[in-house]
């Protein structure tokens, strides 16, 4: 009965994007994505750090894309390819993992401080008008600063910020349901508190959780790249906002063209891939969008 | 005996003051025994039933003299063993505008699965079968369970609600405003439905029903008592209510619905509106609508006068009731209390 519902969930989400011409591109982008991801150690075709030498047995610095270096060469003479395949891995998994951890944030907050109200509404919700006027940049410079550049504390650091929004939004929403007489009916039946928010109100608002989900993980892509490029990312784990920041530091940033367009391409990509799937979600989530 | 109240208060603290939604109300349900509460909108009705089963708001102040459900007191028990043990279990609930009542992300025999879940642990089949059969109780095709509420019709959702809240067999059914904004010839369905239900169950279900459609208490209730401005106007036995009622109001109420027997009879509407139930009131509150007032009416608030056995008046001037039967057919005798507003 279990997996037959999560069949079931897959099959309507699969329904949700397929109306959407935006929907299916973005998830095509989003599939390759995360295959390269998962695939990465084995389908890079060379070490990322190794530095890679010609038929000539010269370095190959800088190297524009040719049949050898499909998509060129870094300053060290690194094979770009195998430096997107891997830090597609990262940026995926940084996304992935932050987005969904700020929805989840962001919707507990959100739920209870819609369900309860009083006075657990107002400290939650002060709590996030705090988080609002916490800026990115500056509170993830302090967490390194403190704790030294790890994946990790870029992950928390975006997690922080990104389930703000989020937390909100549910909350208007689960606000609206609650006053719903199927709400009182459930109490009336005997639900707990915790089921009449998870059973009941969360259901109802699945749409607008999956439309934030695919936000955050895109707003969490960006602020990765972000940081990565003015050098807050792990050095060990290399991702498309650090390849930038490799440019950056080796000064080639004008002539290498190379070096910063197939990073910069995913960036754009995968970012607008989450968005067109958003968008296919919103249409759920607000019908008026579709008559347009 | 299942329910016993007495003298139930719920005040709701506003702003403006303590509003007495109900005030000092007394009944009690006996086994297998429908009761009827009838009363304009406002007048304590949908109260007094969430004060049963304790939906009422915190700023609600609930007191009573007595409340108890098969003995045991309901009023100060903690909140989680009335919910685990008494809410659905012992008092099942058909929600007004139960058109609504309904999750619309779920199917419409999962939710009611979901009820019995959430009280036993019965297997998903013994579930199923139970929720089968109480659909095929109040008319619903087994295949409807399958159904998310929006393909139901109105008639149907208020059937399946009927049949969540007997999946339990509790003790007591509330049921507020069952048949509201549904057409006469699902209404009486249902309410064949309701008769039939408890014909046929083998452990006995009281109800306590609750709409401000005369006809339909009358039709259904063994005791019907006439609510009015969170007070109790009058409580007896239906036949007797209806054919020598004491107080003015019921008087009032009779007038203003139509009668098979009497088609030329006009109908005669109680001139006013309920008052403002905010702060202190003094007296009776019907008295500034009651054709019938003397002064004393206003002074003190009339005591709950035990006219016969198991017959219950909120009034002052019962020794007058011939004079007021009388007077009550007459449409003058109304109009005249309009000055008094």
């Amino acid at each position: 009965m279990k997996l037959e519902s999560i069949k079931d969930f897959f099959v309507t989400q699969y329904g949700i994007i397929k109306s959407n011409r935006f929907g299916i591109f973005g998830a095509l982008i989003l599939i390759f994505f995360g295959v390269v991801a998962i695939l990465a150690p084995w389908i890079a075709p060379h070490d990322l750090w190794e530095s890679l030498r010609d038929s000539n047995g010269k370095l190959a610095m800088l190297r524009p894309p040719s049949l050898e270096f499909p998509l060129g060469t870094t300053a060290m003479g690194r094979d770009i390819l195998s430096q997107m395949i891997h830090a597609t891995r990262t940026t995926f998994l940084i996304g992935l993992v932050s987005g969904l951890i700020s929805i989840v944030i962001g919707a507990n907050i959100g739920l209870f401080s819609a369900y309860y109200g009083g006075k657990i509404d107002e400290i939650l919700m002060r709590f996030t008008d705090i988080v609002y006027g916490m800026p990115f940049l500056p509170f993830l410079i302090v967490l390194i600063s403190l704790f030294g550049r790890n994946i990790w504390f870029v992950i928390i650091a975006i997690c922080c910020i990104v389930w703000r929004t989020s937390a909100r939004v549910v909350r208007s929403q689960a606000l609206s349901i609650r006053q719903r007489q199927f709400i009182m009916a459930a109490r009336a039946r005997g639900c707990s508190n915790l089921r009449i928010i998870y059973g009941h109100i969360m259901p109802n608002i699945l749409p607008l959780l999956l439309l934030y989900t695919s936000f955050n993980i895109a707003w969490s892509v960006l602020a990765e790249a972000g940081a990565s490029f003015l050098g807050f990312s792990d050095p060990d784990n290399l991702t498309w906002g650090g390849m930038l920041y490799n440019l950056w530091i080796s000064g080639k940033i004008r002539t290498a063209w190379w070096w910063f367009a197939w990073p910069s391409i995913c960036i754009i990509l995968m970012v607008s891939a989450l968005v067109f799937i958003s968008r296919a979600y919103e249409e759920v989530a607000n019908p008026r969008l579709k008559q347009r | 005996m299942i329910l016993e109240i007495e003298n139930l208060k719920t005040h709701y603290q506003t702003e403006q003051g303590v509003v007495k939604a109900n005030d000092g109300i007394s009944l009690s349900i006996d086994e297998n025994e429908v009761i009827g509460l009838a009363g304009e909108s406002g007048c304590g009705k949908s109260t007094l039933i969430r004060t049963i089963i304790r939906l009422v708001p915190k700023s609600a102040h609930v007191t009573a003299d007595k409340m108890e459900f098969k003995g045991q007191d309901i009023l100060s028990m903690p909140e989680k063993d009335f919910r685990e043990k008494i809410l659905w279990q012992g008092i099942g609930l058909v929600p007004q505008s139960a058109m609504n009542a309904l999750n619309p992300v779920y199917r419409v025999g999962d939710q009611c699965i979901e009820a019995i879940k959430a009280h036993t642990d019965y297997s998903k089949a013994e579930c199923e079968q139970i929720v089968k059969r109480l659909f095929d109780a109040v008319g619903l095709q087994a295949g409807m369970m399958k159904a998310y509420p929006h393909e139901f019709s109105g008639g149907m959702r208020q059937r399946s609600m009927i049949a969540m809240s007997l999946v339990l067999s509790p003790d007591l059914v509330i049921m507020d405003e069952p048949t509201t904004g549904l057409d006469v010839l699902v209404q009486e369905r249902i309410l064949r439905n309701i008769k039939e239900i408890r014909k046929k169950s083998e452990s006995s279900v009281s109800i306590l029903l609750i709409t401000h459609d005369i006809s339909v208490i009358a039709e259904m209730s063994d005791r019907i008592g006439i609510m009015y401005a969170g007070r109790l106007m009058e409580f007896a036995e239906s036949m007797e209510l209806f054919n020598e009622p004491f107080h003015p109001y019921t008087l009032g109420l009779k007038n203003a619905f139509p009668s098979i027997k009497a088609l030329e009879r006009e109908l005669i509407s109680i001139p006013g509106s309920p008052p403002s139930l905010l702060g202190d009131l003094p007296g009776c509150l019907f008295a500034f609508r009651c054709p019938f007032v003397i002064p004393e009416c206003e002074k003190e608030r009339p005591a709950d006068l035990e006219i016969k056995p198991g017959h219950f008046v909120h009034c002052i001037r019962t020794d007058h009731v011939e004079e007021f039967r009388k007077l009550a057919g007459d449409k003058k005798t109304w109009q005249s209390s309009t000055s008094a507003i």
